[in-house]
């Protein structure tokens, strides 16, 4: 079990200025290598000594990493680049203002001084059983210890449970998958692209990662298009403490909407699931449609068949319901 | 190297939690070792053997085709053969790092296979005569005999009845593996979601207990790629082929049986 210390353990500390230093390193040291971003995350799991990693390969001192610029087909924003700034970028603000109001539901402002987009994206998973060091699927085990009769499970997922039953925590991510947004991950073969949707990993594919990337890959930028430039957007969290705490479940919907009907719509629901999961069945159905109360019950219905809660998270199936349902009627015309 | 991996469960115990995943590569190596090693010896007795085959004795009294295996006999091997593959396809690739969807596609397939064992049993033991398959003192001189020939030369151990001690061997040994691999597969279900019963974790076992299932089916299935590379190997190989094709078509050829069996011990029931 993990046990709070005041000193974490010794490690090698590697903080490269360049990418392909980070790069050469993470090679070197692959699964015994460690990637530090903002250092949110990895400082719990360096105190609580659960995870104890050879090298820590720290981007802080990377350029290329940071900073948001416009670019022929939208903007492009470093993956080291602190929540603060995208949540106060002008660009952002006026043409993918969700991403910048999901940004600003992360934690306090002090960690979104210090917490990065890239962090947020790829921070691992808030079930406490697998973070207090115990041998559960995830950490590489043979069981889960959210999903016993006994268990507490009130934040676990009510979607695509394939052993472990946690959650994707990220509130940046669903809005990401609003907007058609591509992760641009950068590893010794050069650079890949991956859809937002496609980035996170369930535990069906792999049970002991949330994300495609790789021992040895860095998640380099994300690249939003101007697809939903300006579109009506929506964006709400649900959590126990408004102040400070991980989304009960989050929505995000980005919609173009003509004299009431709905032209298109990219629809994205966070923390039900082991990945933020994308509505499409609900885009499909709404698509064509002219906003209505009756619409969005019916979609918002639509939304949630298939869940199955466990034995404390019925409440996200309703929760889930009527986020749904308000994402569709937030875009409805006054 | 670790044999198995252990933990320290919720409760402060040191749990097993299964076999440490390179022994795949052990069992993947050993059966490649296997190859080579027969392979190299092989190459001592193979003239002997054409030599023999382009001699061997004929009875025009026999049918020219002779019955090996039944129509249900064929389509359980080639049912159990293809469950094999996927089944360990499925559980081992992932954890060298090919990762898909593979827990739903590998227990369907485990019941298959179970199913397919059942109906092998029930009718092994009422529809066919399992004195074929058993293994006696007489097997294991021959097994002795046969090995001591590869290695050393020497006398080549009496014609066998239906099946050479070696095969025998091999379906006890896969036997025993099957089994293990089985048993604690149907065991391991009540640990996942699946439409036949509900999940229950703790059923059976405690983290301790439920260490040892892990253990012993990964254990059964290493043992399983050994096996099944060698069995690859021995259906591929040229003076094998007359089994491998009885084991497709159903009969083996006049001369084959004449030169590899022993009538008085298997006696032609069928043939055309």
């Amino acid at each position: 079990m993990a046990v709070i210390h005041d000193m974490i353990p010794d490690f090698e500390l590697y903080q490269p200025d360049s990418l392909d230093g980070a790069l050469e390193v993470l090679d070197r040291h692959r699964d015994s290598a460690w990637v530090l971003a903002g250092g949110m995350d990895t400082f719990d799991w360096f105190k609580d000594r659960v995870k104890r990693p050879e090298a820590v390969v720290d981007l802080g001192a990377i350029p290329e990493l940071s900073g948001i610029s416009e670019t022929d087909g939208g903007i492009e924003i470093g993956a080291m680049t602190p929540l603060t700034e995208v949540v106060d970028n002008e660009l952002i603000r006026e043409r993918y203002g969700i991403l910048a109001e999901a940004a600003e539901t992360v934690a306090t402002p002090q960690i979104r001084n210090q917490g990065t987009l890239g962090g947020n994206l790829v921070q691992d998973t808030r079930c406490w059983y697998y973070r207090a060091g115990w041998p559960c699927y995830r950490a590489g085990g043979n069981i889960c210890y959210a999903d016993t009769p006994e268990s507490m499970n009130r934040e676990h997922c009510i979607f695509d449970a394939s052993r472990c039953v946690a959650v994707t925590p990220s509130d940046t991510a669903p809005a990401l998958i609003a907007l058609d947004a591509e992760m641009v991950i950068r590893g010794r073969r050069g650079e890949r692209t991956v859809a937002a949707e496609d980035f996170f990993v369930g535990p069906a594919i792999d049970i002991t990662r949330m994300t495609v990337l790789q021992p040895n890959e860095v998640l380099q930028s994300v690249r939003i298009p101007d697809t939903w430039a300006g579109a009506d957007f929506y964006f709400e969290k649900v959590r126990d403490r408004n102040a400070w705490d991980f989304p009960l479940v989050n929505v995000a919907s980005a919609m173009r909407v003509e004299d009431g009907v709905v032209q298109d719509c990219r629809l994205s629901v966070g923390a039900v699931s082991p990945v933020p999961l994308r509505m499409e069945r609900c885009e499909e159905l709404l698509r064509g449609q002219t906003i209505s109360e009756d619409i969005a019950t019916r979609i918002a219905e639509l939304g949630v068949i298939g869940a199955k809660p466990l034995r404390h998270n019925g409440y996200k199936v309703p929760l889930m319901r009527n986020l749904i349902r308000r994402a569709i009627r937030g875009q409805a015309p006054v | 190297m670790q044999i198995v991996q252990r933990a320290t469960n919720p409760w402060g115990q040191d749990v097993l939690l299964g076999i440490d995943w390179s022994l795949f590569w052990i069992a993947l190596i050993a059966g490649g070792v296997f190859l080579i090693l027969h392979l190299a010896l092989r190459r001592r007795w193979i003239g002997e053997e054409k030599k023999a085959a382009a001699n061997a004795p004929d009875d025009p009294g026999l049918p020219q085709k002779i019955q090996r295996h039944s129509l249900a006999s064929r389509l359980f091997h080639g049912i159990m053969g293809i469950s094999m593959i996927l089944l360990l396809i499925t559980g081992f690739l992932p954890k060298v790092g090919l990762q898909f969807a593979w827990l739903e596609i590998h227990w369907i397939t485990g019941l298959i296979l179970t199913a397919s064992i059942v109906f092998h049993i029930i009718h092994a033991t009422f529809f066919q005569s399992l004195k074929n398959v058993w293994v006696g003192l007489s097997d294991l001189g021959d097994m002795m005999r046969e090995m001591r020939k590869a290695v050393t030369g020497g006398e080549a151990p009496a014609k066998p009845g239906k099946y050479p001690a070696a095969q025998k061997m091999f379906h006890h040994a896969a036997t025993l593996a099957g089994m293990a691999a089985i048993v604690t597969g149907i065991l391991m279900m009540w640990r996942i979601e699946q439409p036949l019963w509900a999940q229950d974790d703790y059923k059976f076992f405690g983290d301790g207990g439920w260490g040892w299932v892990y253990v012993l089916h990964g254990v059964g299935g290493v043992v399983l790629v050994t096996l099944t590379v060698a069995h690859v190997y021995f259906a591929i190989l040229p003076e094998k082929r007359w089994m491998t094709w009885s084991m497709i078509l159903g009969w083996i050829d006049r001369k084959d049986y004449l030169r590899h069996h022993d009538p008085a011990k298997w006696p032609v029931t069928g043939g055309k």
